[in-house]
């Protein structure tokens, strides 16, 4: 049946490019890492060529690069205040990054970096390991402090320390299983329903009747994943900045 | 047909899939584990890290040098224009605030000496038309006086003639009825007094 032949899982596939090996680690060039690089370019170039003109009446490409800089800026401003501001650079990478690789993973064929739990993984363990350096450099053993909310009755804390202590390490766990889990199953449903289409299609003129359904529901399901690719990119950036605001403010 | 060569361009790259397997077992590396995840796939996590790493270092590097403040600067600048636009706006509209109020005290003063002119010219005309008046009155009172003067004279003269009439009719008359003369002075006495 044609079922087989429509696997939703081969598109999370990694393909070996410029296979590299070193010290028994297999650090291959993949298509992974290709879409990383791609995703980079692709940001780059566009920040960087829709603001080549400097206009002070800005056009539509560079309108779109001024809001988002002043989305994250915003964003980061009102959850960390002006002090959480020499984070902006890390922040708006990791906005634009997720934001870029989730869009680009939606053009068919293109491998989607993000729906990889090591790769969201890697960019939340880059948040919370800024969040304890700056932490610790900036309050020294007063960033514990995170840890012991004010006004908790003694007899309190021996229950909440521990809560807030299991929130902290799960902090990294649920910023990258978020967006790896919103990429996989948004590319899984979009395959199924596509394979749908495919499938019924094989069955002559009825089929292809009946195929029209499934097909309304991918180009829904893709104007949703635009829809969630932003969002999501949008919640990762926000639980940044928050986690951001603990570092620099750790008593609350 | 529109249907076979859709399918055929979905079943492309699951065979692309069916060759992956033997090149990755070719090129010597451990093969994936079938049936393994691929996203849950210990395998690749070194090598997406480490390519993680890489991009996403130099794209932070290159937001930061680069990127950042050239926007940062373009929505600097603008805020600053725009603050200064303001200014010179305000500034403007001060000016012309001032010019109107310049303007309307202006008009204020314009009106009130149009109007003490206007009472100046009145005042200057009610005068000359005063004594114009007032010289016609004296002229009439001069021709009248002397017009009275005249009737006066004429009158007297008349009464005078009055007078010898009367008496030369009261002599012819006594003359007619007693037959003698009357002295003058009497009938002038007796005249007079009628005619009193």
């Amino acid at each position: 049946m044609a079922a087989d032949k429509v696997d939703p899982i081969h598109q999370f596939n990694i393909v070996k490019l410029i296979p590299i090996n070193i010290g028994g680690y297999d650090l291959s060039f993949t298509n992974s890492a290709l879409f990383m690089v791609a995703t980079v370019a692709v940001a780059s170039a566009f920040l960087y060529l829709s603001t080549s003109s400097r206009s002070l009446v800005p056009g539509r490409l560079q309108s779109v690069s001024e809001m988002a800089y002043e989305f994250v800026s915003n964003m980061l401003r009102d959850s960390a205040g002006t002090q959480g501001m020499k984070f902006f650079p890390l922040v708006f990478s990791l906005f634009m990054f997720v934001l870029v690789a989730n869009l680009l993973g939606l053009f068919p064929y293109f491998f989607t970096v993000t729906s990889h739990i090591i790769v969201t993984f890697g960019l939340a363990a880059l948040v919370i390991g800024t969040v304890i350096v700056y932490g610790f450099m900036k309050h020294g053993l007063g960033f514990l402090k995170l840890f012991v909310p004010k006004g908790v009755p003694v007899v309190m804390l021996l229950l909440v320390v521990p809560i807030e202590i299991i929130s902290f390490l799960s902090r990294p766990i649920s910023l990258s299983v978020r967006l790896f889990a919103n990429m996989l199953a948004g590319h899984i449903t979009l395959k199924v329903f596509s394979g749908f289409v495919v499938s019924l299609s094989a069955f002559g003129a009825v089929g292809v009747a009946g195929s029209i359904l499934p097909l309304a529901m991918a180009v829904a399901l893709t104007a949703l994943e635009v829809l969630v690719s932003f969002l999501q990119a949008y919640v990762f950036a926000v639980l940044t900045c928050m986690y951001l605001n603990d570092a620099l403010h750790p008593s609350h | 047909m529109f249907v076979t060569s859709a399918f055929a361009e979905e079943a492309a790259p699951a065979v692309e899939g069916g060759t992956e397997g033997a090149t990755q077992s070719s090129t010597g590396v451990p093969a994936k584990v079938e049936g393994t995840f691929p996203p849950f796939d210990p395998a690749t996590f070194p090598s997406q890290l480490l390519w993680l790493a890489i991009t996403f270092g130099l794209f932070y590097l290159f937001l930061k040098k680069v990127v950042m403040p050239r926007v940062g600067g373009i929505i600097d600048v603008r805020n600053d224009r725009i603050t200064q636009d303001l200014d010179h706006a305000a500034r403007l509209k001060g000016e012309a605030d001032a010019a109107v109020a310049a303007y309307e005290q202006e008009l204020a003063e314009a009106k009130t000496r149009a109007n003490t002119i206007g009472q100046q010219a009145n005042d200057a005309a009610k005068a000359e038309a005063e004594t114009a008046r007032k010289k016609i009155e004296a002229a009439l009172d001069q021709k009248l006086g002397e017009a009275e003067a005249r009737i006066s004279s004429i009158k007297a003269n008349a009464m005078k003639e009055v007078g010898t009439i009367a008496e030369d009719t009261a002599s012819a008359i006594v003359e007619a009825l007693v037959g003698g003369k009357a002295s003058k002075t009497e009938i002038a006495a007796a005249v007079k007094s009628v005619a009193r």
